[in-house]
């Protein structure tokens, strides 16, 4: 497809590889952060980190949707189905995270519990169309890419004035979620996380745009390289940051220049902004509370929050006990250093979050890293 | 594969443009230009790396 296969050209990667490679300072290393989960999925898929040479080591970050949710979210989720028996709509990541009492809402269906997998918002109004005499709420959860058509559907929910349909909201903030990582001991330390730069967003940037990276660029005098999902875009922006750090500049650069803007998209950040605002604090799996990291619905739209509806009070719950997601989600763990990877723990049946969605750090590399594994033990 | 998307967040959207679709949603539109800068970008790096990248 156009604007797809020739950021996938295989000869020319590895001649950024050794452009990369050249430019490298023979005494020191470079540590990256992607906090995005596509560009994990892209970076254990196109074999992005064998690619990159030896001194340069890519940290995945959190910016999997559905690994950042912590245990009580869901369970509210599968508590509305459950007891109150309304039908909850979400996306199809969202319904495999393990929840309290060995529970997910996939288990919590076989229970009898009335859930429903939509590919979008609209999906979950139409839901609530056809079955007026029932209760149905939409499991929001993601990043500034889902936000937008969860503030439509509630738009369009108020001007139909349909009485039966709600949202659970749980979407988060990229810029905190970032912030909360620079300012937390293993990285403030320069102990377990050194992080030389970041490799910004593509999608959430469309959308926000690469402005509100500016400050902490500056602040915390790291670069950020907003890129593209494609394994060049990502090489490139590799390069970038290299440069960046053997200059000692810390900007904000933006290889997605086909996609991303300063301003981002006025449209979708207008309806995020009529429908949604900030939350005081939000517990994020691995990250723990969080201040003004994610949204709730405004009062003008009281009707439509699910929190408000069902009446719902936020329960912390913790995670499995052997389970290294939060450590891994912080960048202070790779997969492997977990005890229940690949064993106890497989995308088939996940104990974390992390190994659920192709995009999350555990699954990438059980599906593209583990035999690489296996060859180094051997070699 | 056809599939139907909402170019509500788009507005700009015009017939023959290409779009980055996110849950159903058109979220961008994809500037030519700025791809193409892109893509000649790639084949100078690679060229500055010698002949080993050819």
């Amino acid at each position: 497809m156009k604007y797809v296969d020739e950021f996938r050209d295989g000869a020319l990667a590895r001649g950024l590889a050794e452009r990369i490679a050249a430019e490298l300072r023979p005494d020191r290393r470079y540590s990256f952060m992607e906090f995005c989960g596509g560009h994990t999925h892209a970076i254990s898929r196109y074999g992005i980190a064998e690619l990159l040479p030896e001194a340069v080591r890519m940290i995945h970050g959190p910016g999997c949707p559905v690994c950042v949710l912590p245990v009580g979210r869901i369970d509210q989720a599968i508590g509305i189905a459950l007891q109150r028996g309304a039908i909850v709509c979400s996306y199809g990541d969202t319904l495999r995270v393990p929840a309290s009492d060995s529970l997910s809402l996939m288990k919590a269906k076989a229970r009898g519990a009335d859930i429903r997998m939509v590919y979008s918002a609209a999906d979950a109004l139409k839901t609530a169309r056809a079955n007026p005499g029932r209760e149905v709420v939409f499991f929001a959860i993601g990043f500034e890419t889902t936000t937008p058509p969860t503030a439509l559907v509630v738009q369009q929910a108020a001007r139909e004035g349909l009485r039966n349909f709600s949202v659970l909201c749980c979407h988060v903030l990229t810029p905190s979620a970032i912030t909360h990582i620079l300012e937390s001991a293993e990285v403030r330390q320069y102990g377990t996380v050194p992080i030389d730069g970041f490799i910004g967003p593509a999608h959430v940037s469309i959308v926000i745009g690469s402005a509100p990276y500016e400050h902490f660029a500056e602040e915390y005098r790291k670069p950020v390289v907003i890129a593209g999902f494609e394994p060049l875009d990502v090489m490139q922006a590799c390069l970038m940051l290299v440069r960046q750090v053997n200059a000692s500049r810390a900007a904000v650069e933006n290889q997605f220049a086909r996609a991303v803007t300063r301003q981002g998209n006025l449209a979708a950040q207008r309806a995020v902004s009529d429908v949604f605002e900030l939350r005081e604090r939000f517990e994020w799996r691995g990250l723990g509370e969080v201040p003004y990291s994610a949204l709730k619905i405004r009062a003008a739209y009281a009707e439509f929050d699910a929190e408000r509806r069902f009446d719902l009070h936020y329960r912390p719950v913790p995670d499995h006990k052997q389970c290294e997601c939060g450590a891994i989600l912080r960048g202070v763990k790779k997969p492997v250093d977990c005890r229940l990877f690949g064993t106890v723990c497989t995308p088939e049946n996940p104990m974390g979050s992390c190994m659920v969605s192709s995009e999350g750090a555990c699954a990438a590399h059980y599906s593209y890293g583990r035999f690489r594994d296996v060859r180094e033990a051997a070699a | 594969m056809r599939k139907t998307v909402s170019v509500e967040l788009t507005p700009e959207v015009a017939v023959g443009d290409y779009v980055i679709v996110h849950v159903g949603h058109a979220i961008g539109v994809i500037d030519a230009e700025e791809a193409e800068r892109t893509l000649a970008l790639f084949a100078e790096m690679a060229q500055a790396a010698g002949p080993a990248a050819s």
